[in-house]
């Protein structure tokens, strides 16, 4: 396995897709290979940062709209 | 994804208002959850005027399938799901051009199989809050980066927490599909978070 087929497999990798030989190869890999043991860990990091772009509620506005709560109960009344 | 407002108890004293056709649950629906469903818009849609858009197109579509809702989802979640729809197919109609590939943000490999560019270690964890903020804000604007139909995998996957078949429904393509968009989206993202997060940095 050379890095670019590494880099393919590194999504099955993390779901636990692969099957136990290419999962061997995979890590077999890894040892050999630093920037790839770094590659892996930067992309599950870019995967938790993505997840932590909508932290718990801290971009949910803290006014509502009143004009887009009215417009709202207005296409309500006008269905 | 988002943490119910309410428990369950309380969204079926509601749900059973609304059915009623109770006006007063209608206002406390709306009021409830308007805040949460356009934080979810503007992630989507770039203008404030689409996000409204997208916000009250999804209320009217709850509304109307108000009665084919099971319960057994949170209110909360069902409406999430709605607005994500919605946002998708404000996205859709405004559409004008071919989107650009996505190959020149993905990594690049030298004929041997090697990277042209070694990645190297990141200094995300431990950050200080407003240090945490700029970061949010990177990793927004490198989502706001990635070509349309890579951009809507990964915020449906990894922002909103949807899986991979629910995706696969909302965009109308393949759970295969889906899987190879968020792997190269996922990769292109990274490409463009290296530079700024990298440890030799010297941040």
């Amino acid at each position: 396995m050379n890095c670019r087929e590494f880099v393919e497999f590194v999504m099955e990798y993390l779901e636990g897709d692969l099957g136990d030989r290419e999962r061997a190869v995979f890590e077999g890999h890894i040892e050999d290979c630093p920037p790839c043991l770094t590659y892996l860990d930067t992309y599950r990091e870019t995967v938790r940062l993505g997840r932590s772009v909508c932290g718990p509620d801290d971009d949910v506005p803290a006014d509502v709209p009143e004009e887009l709560v009215q417009a709202i109960l207005a296409a309500r009344r006008q269905r | 994804m988002p943490a119910d407002p309410k428990p369950a108890t309380a969204d079926a004293a509601l749900l059973a208002r609304l059915r009623a056709g109770d006006d007063s649950a209608y206002e406390e629906l709306v009021r409830c959850h308007t805040g949460r469903l356009l934080a979810v818009a503007r992630r989507f849609l770039r203008s404030e005027e689409d996000a409204h858009d997208a916000v009250q197109d999804a209320f009217v579509s709850a509304f109307r399938s108000i009665d084919g809702f099971e319960g057994q989802a949170q209110l909360s979640t069902w409406l999430h799901r709605i607005v994500v729809n919605a946002s998708l197919m404000r996205l859709r109609r405004a559409r004008r051009k071919p989107e650009e590939p996505i190959d020149a943000l993905l990594p690049g490999f030298l004929e041997n199989g090697m990277m042209e560019r070694p990645a190297s270690p990141w200094r995300s964890e431990g950050l200080d809050p407003s240090e945490r903020n700029e970061l949010r804000k990177l990793v927004l604007d490198g989502i706001g980066r990635l070509p349309e139909s890579y951009r809507n995998v990964l915020m449906l996957r990894d922002v909103e927490d949807l899986d991979t078949q629910e995706a696969a429904e909302m965009l109308g393509i393949s759970p295969g599909a889906v899987k190879t968009r968020l792997h190269r989206a996922r990769q292109a993202l990274r490409e463009l978070l290296e530079p700024e997060l990298r440890e030799a940095s010297g941040a």
